[in-house]
């Protein structure tokens, strides 16, 4: 067993495909795991049709790149990603496989763990070499605790890496010799039978863009509260934002959703009201250049990642703070 | 429909967390629990699906005594029965060991779906449900939005990133893990509470279940989150530190 594999991520829009960006930041995370421990780095990538892709892997610095190909992995299932990534594991032994923590990985990684009988250390956020051998830091209870963990099995350690934690520019480019991986893969294998990806609705607000976002989370209690929140939004000219929980309440429509299951932003400032900062959230908003938590928890994540914070009472500090924007937009 | 809900105990959100000497945990004796909530979502989804089309809803949960308080709770909100597999020894265990343990009492119940939450709010893997669906033998689909059953096979809606979505179609029996926020949580009514105290909860011992593995993956050391910003804590009374940040936001941030 040696050497470190980096499944990367590819998805089929409009009949081509395409990388997942979260890839690269494996690959990084990868690039660096293997210096550090003398081993040589590999990467996958698994579909069908992927010509295209191949330029971009062939330019890495990497000992060697697979094309695990088969028309069954032209659709995304689980079962046929699980099986090609076993047989292709399988035969290269790697001591290490890292993944991005993408939804599909979410989806047939813990399978495929399960299969070399291990769990995957799934969603770190760093990797450090500890006495030899390299402890992965994950957090828990919703980013309240961080949590150095250690594969201690024999076999292959199965590793994902959360979004933003490696750099993607951080890659070192060079060449790779290139390798086509058919597996044995056979119709009978996939019980699963995947539909076309699709959108539920046009989105019409682009939180992307907007330089000012005020975000509102869980701290608002009730629907009838997000006013407080808007008006303080309207007050500064900023867009109105939420955590989840608020979209999944109907609170604030869906296309408000900052986070790993809605939008992604990077607002000149972020302002998180009664936001805890979990780190389904976090992925969303750390790109902001300033961010300020205004919540009644000083022990609450969000202050993990934020410039300036009030710790206080939202249904106090909003209102006033509204009082002073107008205040100080008028003097 | 024979529905099995697997259910996780975890303490309340908000709760403040003190590390445990050997800083391989925390202290849980401070802390109350509650029902994961994801896992309540998915305790949701197979009562709405029961109600559809008729049939059981069985609780499973693992856990030490202190998880009696979350199975009734569940019972009260309208599951049917529920199987308590009381274990002590979960902080030393990995996600394998709790799955199989889970699918081997789930088996026993041959049932037509495994619902559960998508993820835990303590440790947060995320993978328990999969890694169950694995060891039984039967497919899987996760982070699922809608569940359509016909006849033996189950059309989902699951969430993909950046607002797409998929329906999948699989046979039964299969696994969904479920996503907060696919419908509206109930409330236990006085009668739930009432009846539940009759509903049968079998308790059986979890070591009996699977042969015990030692963990693949264990935890070597549990502390505070570094702080990646200094924080510019801003004091006073509501109105002086709204003042202030209104001076931050027009001079230092210049949004106004």
């Amino acid at each position: 067993m040696n050497g470190v594999l980096v499944i990367l991520e590819q998805r089929f829009r409009n009949g081509i495909p395409a990388w997942i960006g979260m890839s690269w930041e494996a690959l990084a995370a990868g690039q660096e795991l293997a210096a550090n421990l003398g081993q040589p780095l590999m990467a996958a990538v698994a579909g069908d049709q992927l010509d295209r892709l191949k330029p971009d892997l062939a330019s890495k610095k990497l000992a060697q790149a697979y094309v695990v190909h088969h028309p069954l992995l032209c659709r995304y299932t689980p079962d046929g990603f699980t099986a090609a990534h076993e047989e292709l594991i399988r035969r290269l032994e790697p001591s290490y496989v890292l993944f991005p923590h993408t939804y599909r990985v979410r989806d047939f990684a813990p399978s495929l763990a399960t299969r070399f009988g291990t769990v995957l250390i799934a969603d770190v956020v760093g990797i450090h070499m500890e006495g030899g051998g390299p402890v992965f830091v994950r957090q828990l209870l919703q980013g309240k605790l961080n949590a150095d963990y250690r594969h201690v099995a024999g076999g292959p350690c199965f590793v994902s890496v959360q979004a933003g934690a490696f750099r993607a520019d951080a890659l070192e480019a060079g060449t790779a010799p290139l390798e086509t991986f058919e597996p044995a893969l056979e119709a009978s294998q996939i019980r699963t039978r995947p539909g076309e990806p699709f959108r539920q609705s046009a989105q019409t607000v682009d939180l992307s863009s907007a330089a000012v976002i005020v975000s509102v989370g869980r701290g608002i209690k009730e629907k009838e509260n997000i006013p407080i929140v808007a008006e303080f939004a309207e007050a500064l000219g900023a867009e109105l934002a939420a955590s989840r929980p608020i979209c999944d309440n109907g609170w604030l429509p869906m296309e408000r959703q900052v986070g790993s299951s809605g939008q992604t932003v990077s607002p000149k400032v972020y302002i998180a009201v009664g936001i805890s900062g979990a780190i389904q959230h976090l992925v969303g908003m750390k790109g902001s250049k300033a961010v300020i938590a205004i919540n009644k928890d000083e022990n609450a994540p969000i202050f993990e990642v934020a410039d300036y914070g009030i710790v206080g009472d939202l249904f106090e500090v909003v209102p006033a703070l509204t009082a002073a924007v107008k205040k100080a937009r008028s003097g | 429909m024979k529905i099995i809900t697997a259910i996780k105990q975890v303490p309340v959100r908000d709760s403040s967390v003190h590390i445990a000497a050997g800083a391989k945990w925390y202290d849980e004796g401070d802390l109350s629990f509650e029902i994961n909530e994801p896992d309540a979502y998915a305790l949701e989804e197979a009562l709405l699906l029961k109600e559809k089309h008729g049939g059981e809803v069985i609780v499973l949960c693992a856990g030490p005594e202190r998880a009696s308080q979350t199975i009734r709770e569940a019972l009260a909100k309208g599951a049917d029965r529920a199987i308590h597999l009381e274990c002590d020894d979960l902080a030393g265990m990995d996600t394998l060991g709790v799955a199989h343990r889970l699918a081997a009492a789930a088996a026993s119940e041959k049932p037509d779906l495994i619902l559960t939450g998508l993820q835990s709010d303590d440790l947060g893997l995320g993978q328990t449900g999969v890694v169950m669906a694995e060891i039984l033998g039967i497919p899987h689909a996760t982070i699922v939005m809608e569940v359509k059953a016909e006849g033996n096979s189950i059309h989902v809606k699951r969430e993909l990133e950046d607002g797409w979505f998929q329906w999948v179609e699989m046979p039964l029996p299969a696994l969904l893990t479920i996503q907060s926020g696919i419908s509206k949580l109930r409330y236990a009514t006085l009668m739930g509470i009432k009846k539940a105290k009759t509903r049968e909860v079998r308790r059986v011992a979890g070591a009996s279940l699977a042969a015990a593995t030692a963990p693949a993956i264990s935890i070597e050391r549990i502390y505070p989150p570094p702080k990646r910003k200094e924080t510019q804590l801003i004091k006073g009374s509501p109105a002086e530190a709204a003042t202030r940040m209104a001076e931050i936001l027009k001079y230092e941030v210049r949004v106004i």
